[in-house]
């Protein structure tokens, strides 16, 4: 390990400081912390620049587009079968580490105090609330690429800049008060449910009523079915202009893209929303969390450190509690400004 | 030479140090024997920072002769298109094309990869990491009075990122489809798009992966330069104190804190664009006819966080030039500093106004009109910092005593660069001037002149000044004023007749003239440039031949100060340990800039004041 000359002039420094006070402006410590925590609030500094640089590109990204997806329609799902519940899951995920800055504080009080057990049982604390918050992640991330079939280079979601109603599977309008849409309302391309890999695609629980969307996707998935059985289609092999229906148009993909007629009595279909979501999100809040992984690493290994007593025996104590909880809160406030980018705005 | 020999054993300073230095009991720990204890730990993987600065100037050198080499062998084909180069195939195999008449050409697109190539090595490994990185670790721990750098293992770090770093650019040229092509800049699509060109493939996936490391490398090293300078300087040493080199390290050392990681944000986007087919820089692109996948991206995105660093970049090459020859001149003209407050701030004016201007390099890229005024606004109130360095530097040296050695002569130079340089900047800062500017070699003769060799010239200053203190001996001074003279002359010789051709709109980064009406009458200029680039070449590698004679065969050094100066360092004996002083640390008592006051040569900084006097250059020496 490096030596620390910063630490030795700390200890030996002292009895020097009474006589040669009016001369001593070199040697003391100016913002009167150590050298690794200035370190470490300029490395925060530098990630910071990152993070801008990224939050920037989304910003340019973003006002080039002429729509946008809506939050509140893209994050409205939960585990446990909650749908259509805005922004709910990411709120108990923002809460969990928001949390786990306070539990953090805890332990650097605690270290202050030379409180060897306070340090870990606080910092454990604070391991769980980041793990919590990567596995929410991690669950959301597994929703919007498998079940909502997002990725970096595909967005499924997609934003009405119009007035309209929707075609039911057999070309008629639909007469469902949910199938009316004004700008600024949201969809979801949906993937036509055909294969026989089993999944609970089609199945819904005995008792639940069906929405006007999802009666629609049933129909539109028969129609689609009907024509593969009828060798009119080949699902491994969809023709580049995709295959038009009465009510709605197979993407090349396989994608339903519903139709719908607007106010001014034009045709259209649903489309795919600006790529640029799909892989701004995924980059953004995955460089996020990797931040939140390697802090969680960080804060396992200082955690056993300071179990196995380690910074008891030190002259500086719990710094290193300090200065992972100074990454761990900045790590914290990068994720208000991520929230506030994908998720409010 | 004034430092007088009191004792043979202890000087002045030593008993100054000893009387009124700082003990910090580091001696008591014998770290020394730890990090020095075998040839690995003291030459390899030293966290020494007198070792780690060598590491830093010869590995710069390395790619300061391949650098300077790729612009030879891109200058051959500029100034004689029609040459067989036949004989140049043992070293670029390949890349020479041979026809049926045997006759040897050099591959367009190789042509290409070698002007990319030649930029990003001689700005980042050379004039980054070679200067800085060599500079700051040499002078900041022994200009402050600290034992080493904060963290020397960081430190260490810092050099072996750097290292890393060039290895993977070093494979990137032995690709068969050779290193990156599309230019040091590096902007989409030809960067973002790996089937764009043969360079773009892997030649540019190394590219990014070796710049990312260079960029982990340069934060290592600036957090630990600015905490070093804040936390570690020894009694006495108030900022107003600091020599400039050190607030010019030091304010380098931030400004590169603050870009690199948005040139790293802008490179992990491009590999996303690369490697996972996302858009963020590519819109709707066409390659050989063939519609691609991407929408809706933006490759001005891509400019703008390049340039965010790309300009506070030329700042972090030519500052620590400038502390260097603010030092020597001083030195050397045996005057105080003229105007050190002045000095500081406009480090920090330039150093602020240098994150305002960077869309100056996209005037022609179809930003708007009114933004572009307020970037020229900007930068042209930069020329008002840039002047008075340049008054200051010309009054110090003014009625001197001026002692003409190589340090002082390449300072002198610098001068003379800087300001040749910084005149046509206020062409180029002007946005419609730059109508007719942009891209043509008014542009490459420009920022050649005004960071290139004005920046290599602070650096042969430096190298000149301190290589007593690196080696214990001195460089040869014959051979270093041929070198001087040589690459003054040359150097203009090579860059003047560049602001002709722009001027009548001879664009850069071509591969031939010959064949353009307009152009092929500058056939003789090229020529003429070439010859004094293969010169000028030459002197270099005189210059290495010198600097490794020297190590052991130069003069010894006999003194520890041999060229009188008044900062810490030359207080440190002559084969400084680790921790650099023996025993205690010295106590500063005054400004770094006692020179030629109250009739003595030059006065230490652990000197204590004599009664009534005062200092900081506040007077009392008029």
């Amino acid at each position: 390990m490096a030596h620390d000359t910063a630490v030795h002039e700390d200890v030996h420094g002292h009895g020097h400081e009474e006589s040669t006070k009016e001369l001593w402006s070199g040697g003391k410590q100016p913002f009167k912390i150590s050298y690794g925590k200035l370190m470490m609030w300029y490395f925060l500094l530098s990630d910071a620049f990152t993070f801008a640089g990224f939050l920037i590109a989304y910003g340019a990204l973003r006002f080039s587009s002429p729509s946008w997806p809506v939050p509140d329609f893209v994050f409205s799902t939960a585990p446990f079968g909650i749908h259509h519940a805005p922004l709910i899951f990411v709120t108990f995920m923002s809460f969990l580490l928001i949390i786990s800055s306070v539990t953090m504080v805890r332990a650097v009080q605690e270290g202050a105090r030379e409180n060897q057990k306070g340090v870990v049982f606080w910092m454990f604390l604070t391991v769980v609330g980041g793990a919590g918050f990567l596995g929410c992640q991690a669950w959301e991330w597994t929703n919007l690429i498998y079940k909502e079939c997002m990725s970096v280079t595909r967005n499924p979601f997609g934003t009405h800049t119009e007035k309209g109603v929707y075609l039911n599977a057999d070309g008629s309008r639909s007469a469902a008060e949910d199938d009316l849409f004004k700008p600024g309302i949201g969809y979801l391309i949906h993937h036509a449910h055909v294969d026989d890999h089993g999944g609970d695609h089609g199945h819904h629980d005995e008792g639940h009523e069906l929405t006007a969307e999802e009666k629609f996707l049933a129909d539109a998935n028969s129609i689609v079915s009907a024509s593969i059985a009828g060798n009119k289609i080949d699902m491994a092999n969809l023709p580049e202009a995709g295959v038009d229906f009465p009510g709605f148009r197979l993407n090349n993909e396989g994608f339903i893209e519903r139709k719908f007629v607007t106010e001014a009595g034009e045709t259209g279909a649903q489309t795919y929303g600006p790529k640029a979501f799909g892989a701004l999100f995924f980059f953004i809040t995955g460089f996020h969390g990797f931040h939140v992984l390697s802090g969680v690493v960080f804060l396992i290994i200082i955690m056993l450190n300071a179990g196995s007593g380690l910074y008891a025996a030190r002259k500086n104590g719990y710094e290193m509690v300090e200065k992972i909880g100074l990454y761990w809160h900045f790590v914290d406030l990068v994720w208000v400004f991520v929230f506030l980018v994908f998720y409010l705005l | 030479m004034a430092s007088t020999k009191i004792a043979p054993e202890k000087t002045r300073e030593d008993l100054l140090i000893e009387e009124q230095g700082f003990d910090d009991h580091f001696h008591d720990h014998h770290h020394g024997d730890k990090y020095q204890s075998n040839f690995i730990m003291k030459y390899v993987f030293s966290m020494d920072h007198k070792i780690i600065a060598k590491q830093f100037l010869i590995t710069g050198m390395f790619w300061a002769l391949i650098g300077a080499a790729m612009s030879i062998i891109f200058r051959l084909q500029l100034g004689f298109p029609e040459e067989n180069f036949s004989w140049l195939k043992p070293l670029l195999g390949g890349w020479i094309i041979v026809d049926e008449a045997g006759i040897g050409s050099l591959d367009p697109q190789f042509y290409y990869a070698l002007v990319t190539m030649h930029g990003t090595i001689i700005v980042f490994f050379v004039l980054t990491a070679g200067l800085s990185g060599t500079f700051s670790n040499l002078l900041i721990p022994l200009q402050v009075g600290a034992r080493d750098m904060a963290s020397p293992l960081l430190n260490m770090l810092s050099y072996w990122f750097f290292f890393m770093s060039g290895c993977v650019m070093f494979a990137s040229l032995f690709l068969s489809t050779g290193p990156f092509s599309g230019g040091w800049t590096a902007y989409p699509p030809l960067s973002a798009l790996p089937q764009a060109s043969s360079g773009s493939a892997a030649g540019m996936t190394l590219w990014t992966v070796s710049l990312v490391l260079f960029v982990v490398s340069v934060l290592l090293g600036g957090i630990n330069y600015i905490t070093t300078v804040l936390n570690l300087r020894t009694k006495g040493m108030t900022m107003w104190r600091l020599p400039l080199t050190i607030w010019a390290f030091f304010v380098t050392a931030i400004i590169g804190l603050l870009s690199f990681p948005v040139l790293a944000s802008a490179f992990f986007l491009m590999m996303c664009d690369r490697g996972l087919g996302t858009s963020f820089y590519l819109s709707e692109i066409f390659v050989g006819g063939q519609a691609l996948d991407h929408v809706g991206g933006s490759p001005i995105l891509y400019q703008h966080l390049f340039w965010f660093l790309g300009h506070p970049e030329v700042y972090i090459i030519i500052l620590p030039a400038m502390g260097l020859v603010s030092e020597v001149l001083s030195v050397h003209s045996r005057k105080p500093i003229f105007g050190y407050k002045a000095m500081v701030y406009s480090i920090l004016a330039i150093a602020f106004l240098s994150f305002i201007v960077w869309a100056h390099h996209m005037f022609m890229s179809g930003v708007n009109p009114f933004i572009s005024n307020f970037f020229v606004l900007f930068t042209l109130i930069i020329a008002v910092p840039s002047a008075v360095k340049v008054f200051n530097w010309i009054t110090t040296v003014y009625r001197g005593n001026l002692r003409f050695n190589s340090a002082s002569l390449f300072a002198l130079g610098f001068v003379s660069m800087f300001i040749s340089g910084g005149l046509t900047g206020i062409f180029l800062g002007n946005s419609a001037i730059d109508i007719q500017l942009h891209d043509t070699y008014f542009v490459v003769a420009h920022f050649h002149i005004v960071m290139g060799i004005a920046a290599f010239f602070g650096m042969f200053a430096g190298i000149y000044h301190w290589y007593p203190k690196m080696y214990a001996r001195f460089m040869n001074e014959t051979l270093g004023k041929i070198h001087f003279w040589g690459t003054l002359i040359g150097a203009y010789a090579i860059f003047w007749p560049m602001h002709y051709l722009g001027l009548a709109g001879v664009p850069r980064r071509y591969y031939r003239f010959d064949t353009f009406d307009a152009f092929a009458h500058f056939g003789a200029m090229n020529k003429f440039i070439t010859v004094a680039a293969i010169i000028v070449f030459a002197l270099q590698v005189l210059f290495v031949v010198n600097f490794f004679y020297s190590i052991w065969k130069g003069k010894k050094v006999t003194t520890r100060n041999p060229w009188g100066a008044s900062t810490l360092e030359w207080t440190t004996p002559i084969h400084a340990g680790h921790g650099n002083w023996p025993g205690k640390i010295p106590s500063v008592q005054r400004w770094a800039y006692d020179y030629g006051k109250d009739g003595k040569e030059f006065v230490s900084q652990v000197e204590p004041l004599a009664e009534g006097e005062l200092t900081d250059g506040e007077g009392g020496h008029h």
